[in-house]
């Protein structure tokens, strides 16, 4: 039913946007609702001006297990029915769309802004805000629990660790959380409105500092999104270079979390190790370009910097080095009591809560949802090579680490493989302009899951619009829905266990 | 326990000689500008128009490592080849006018004064502000308290609260957002105290310079005592910095 209805998409690949259907509200709302009664998950749920009064709200809809997207849209005025209600899964996006363009989805059940900051559409303000009005970050009702012996916790925004902001408020009995609100916000930095009207010398550089520590994934999904629009397709021996920064920022940030999760639970020598070997997979990554977070290698085309022979001979005998350093010192864990005792069981999440709040990446496949946009969606080398999909069905802090574990060591054999066998080919080419009037969504698997850019250019050929789905943005809920039940103790386990982005988050 | 230990001799001591030996850094890393004026084409604008952040003037020519994110399309542009990046890691100053390059010689990098150094020179807290970072800057802070940086030899260490620090190592443009909690935990910092901007946001806004959700870096609110270039800023820079600051280098 919804393939005739919404329009089919292919990751990075434009259609012209009046392909995307106009519906109604009542059969864009029963269209997003039956799809994902069938197993698909709201990846994106955006709005973009329509004319002076109106705001065009764009879905854009992933089924993981048949590899289709769908996107569809409906004009909408000062408010429209909330899809919460029904689809836990739209709650956050429909709160970005209440803040970012003062539309109001109606019988909401939290409806606060999530990031503090003003509409922009000017004179449109979803809590009937003035132009003028101060807007502290933070500043809002939070959910509480009432009784003799709750008490509430407040954190942040600035915390105790070398971190970045976000206020965290728990509602305790005793020591065990009854409930955790995540207020974020204080990272924001208007980078999506910046981004509109674009592309200009800046845009690569807001790309790359989205969420600084997924450079290559944020840039290889706006890479994506330039040459969909474009027409453009890089050579195999790009596809392969962009690839192997994409697993290098993976092994580097899995392999820190790892360290960071023994650390937190007091076991020091794998937090040593590896806190040492994540800077070597970074440090690989400056073998190539230069940089350790790899800023300046994914272009719009291909990619800048080459990876010569020797240089990949270097490459691979750095890498070899490492796995045995890291398959050690993560093997330290599963093999002591004490780690174990202290993963397996906190932070539990299951299968179906996590479905029901559309989680992405390692935090889903803990709670043993097959999905990887690099098997699912796959483009550019990983439609040749498959990487297998690592899950565990426990959905536990041990889970989150084990995920991660099965990643390194899958992603330590691909990059292997690519050295091994580098396809030959130009690093770039030249680009044409991007087509007028088109829409197009890029998909990639970042370390920490999903990351989303759709894009839709005017009439000359630029960004009209430019959204951008961190896997954070899924998954700030699931980490407060973990924590329910769990001793507050234990938060910074469980958030490390996540370890999510709030500039991603915040943009 | 035979496997903790056996991994324990494995791993190895794997702490750097720096700053008693240079460190290795990659073949294609971007350090101090170079500008060489007698090559520099008059009415050529080439480097400053490719800059997406204005951190070039020509006539003459003058770079701002402040505002640089070391991405090095003004190199690319150049015509003439008179402008380049060195592998030179040492790029911190103790004034903005100090982060201008301009094919002078640059001036040594002053240590904190003889008053400050014997309070701070064998022990200095930090407490790290991340106010609109991207987490690349903050990492690489963060990275510091690894084996390989091992920042405490030095005596310099990153603390949990501003209450127990002696100065505020801040990155980001400084959020509207963060611009409160930034100034509170300034005030809860005891004097004497300090403060230094790490990366291209914290002294200039970076790629966010002129947005009006941020302000353009620390120095719209605070005095900035230390600035450290870089997008993000290489750990070694950092520590070269803080060395420096401390008159261990």
């Amino acid at each position: 039913m919804n393939r005739r209805l919404f329009q089919r998409l292919h990751n990075g690949q434009s259609i012209d946007l009046s392909g995307i259907p106009l519906l109604s509200m009542d059969t864009f709302r029963e269209s997003v609702l039956r799809s994902v009664s069938k197993n698909a998950r709201i990846a994106a749920l955006f709005g973009t001006p329509a004319g002076d009064d109106a705001l065009r709200l764009y879905v854009v809809l992933a089924n993981d297990s048949s590899g289709t997207l769908s996107a569809g849209a409906v004009d909408v005025a000062d408010s429209y029915p909330a899809l919460t209600t029904e689809c836990p899964q739209a709650q956050w996006f429909e709160r970005e769309i209440a803040e970012q363009w003062g539309v109001r989805p109606e019988g909401h059940p939290w409806l606060k802004p999530i990031r503090f900051h003003r509409s922009r559409r000017p004179g449109h303000d979803a809590w009937g805000r003035g132009n003028h009005e101060a807007i502290p970050p933070g500043v809002t009702d939070y959910f509480r629990v009432e009784g003799e012996e709750i008490h509430e916790v407040a954190v942040g925004p600035v915390h105790a660790g070398v971190i970045e902001p976000g206020h965290f408020r728990f509602q305790c009995r005793g020591e065990d959380v009854l409930h955790l609100e995540i207020s974020l916000g204080y990272q924001h930095r208007g980078v999506e409105r910046a981004l509109t009207g674009g592309p200009n010398p800046r845009t690569p550089h807001y790309i790359e500092t989205l969420a600084g520590d997924t450079s290559a994934g944020h840039m290889l999904a706006y890479a994506q999104i330039v040459e969909g629009l474009s027409g453009a397709h890089p050579t195999p021996r790009a596809h392969s270079l962009r690839a192997i920064a994409l697993e290098l920022e993976r092994l580097a940030n899995h392999t820190g979390d790892l360290g960071a999760l023994a650390g937190d639970v007091g076991y020091l020598p794998t937090a040593s190790y590896c806190g040492r070997i994540r800077g070597d997979f970074l440090n690989m990554t400056a073998l190539i370009c230069g940089n350790r977070f790899s800023r300046g290698l994914i272009r719009a085309g291909g990619v800048a910097y080459d990876l010569e022979d020797a240089r990949a001979e270097a490459l691979l005998t750095r890498l070899d080095a490492a796995q045995r350093d890291v398959t050690e010192a993560v093997e330290l864990l599963w093999s002591s009591p004490s780690v174990m005792a202290r993963f397996e069981g906190a932070g539990r999440l299951d299968e179906e809560r996590c479905r029901e709040l559309g989680l992405v990446g390692p935090a889903a496949r803990a709670s043993g949802i097959e999905q990887d946009v690099r098997v699912d969606f796959s483009t550019g080398i990983y439609s040749f090579v498959h990487v297998p999909v690592s899950a565990w069905p426990t959905g536990d802090v041990f889970a989150r680490a084990l995920v991660r574990w099965l990643e390194i060591r899958r992603s330590i054999e691909f990059i292997q493989g690519q050295l091994r066998s580098a396809p030959a080919g130009a690093l770039r080419h030249e680009m044409n302009p991007m087509g007028p009037n088109r829409f197009v969504v890029s998909l990639v698997e970042g370390w920490r899951g999903e990351i989303l850019h759709a894009a839709i250019t005017d009439d000359a050929g630029r960004f009209a619009a430019y959204k951008v789905v961190d896997p954070s943005f899924h998954n700030w809920f699931g980490l407060a829905v973990a924590m329910r039940g769990q001793p507050i103790s234990d938060f910074p386990l469980c958030n490390k266990s996540f370890n999510l982005s709030y500039c991603g988050h915040d943009l | 326990m035979i496997n903790l230990l056996l991994a324990r001799f494995r791993q190895k001591h794997r702490t750097i000689a720096f700053p008693k030996a240079e460190p290795t850094l990659p073949d294609r890393f971007q350090g101090v500008p170079e500008i060489d004026p007698a090559r520099c084409a008059k009415e050529c604008n080439a480097c400053a128009d490719a800059c997406p952040v204005g951190a070039i003037q020509t006539n003459p020519l003058r770079l701002d490592m402040g505002r640089c994110l070391f991405c090095g399309a003004c190199a690319e542009a150049c015509p003439t080849g008179a402008l380049s990046f060195s592998r030179d890691y040492a790029l911190s100053a103790r004034t903005r006018e100090g982060l201008m390059v301009d094919g002078q010689t640059r001036e040594k990098m002053q240590a904190l004064d003889a008053h400050m150094l014997r309070i701070f020179g064998r022990s200095l807290k930090l407490r790290q502000v991340s106010a609109g970072g991207c987490n690349a800057c903050e990492a690489d802070c963060n990275v510091l308290s690894t084996v390989v940086f091992d920042l405490g030899r030095f005596g310099i260490q990153f603390v949990a609260g501003p209450r127990h620090a002696d100065g505020l190592l801040i990155t980001g443009p400084v959020t509207e957002n963060m611009r409160l909690a930034l100034e509170k935990t300034y005030e809860a910092t005891p004097e004497p105290r300090f403060v230094i901007a790490v990366g291209a946001c914290a002294i200039s806004g970076g790629p966010y310079a002129g947005h009006p959700e941020a302000q353009d870096g620390a120095a719209a609110s605070l005095p900035v005592d230390l600035y450290i270039p870089g997008c993000p800023t290489h750990p070694i820079t950092i520590l070269d910095g803080l060395l420096r600051l401390l008159a261990r280098r």
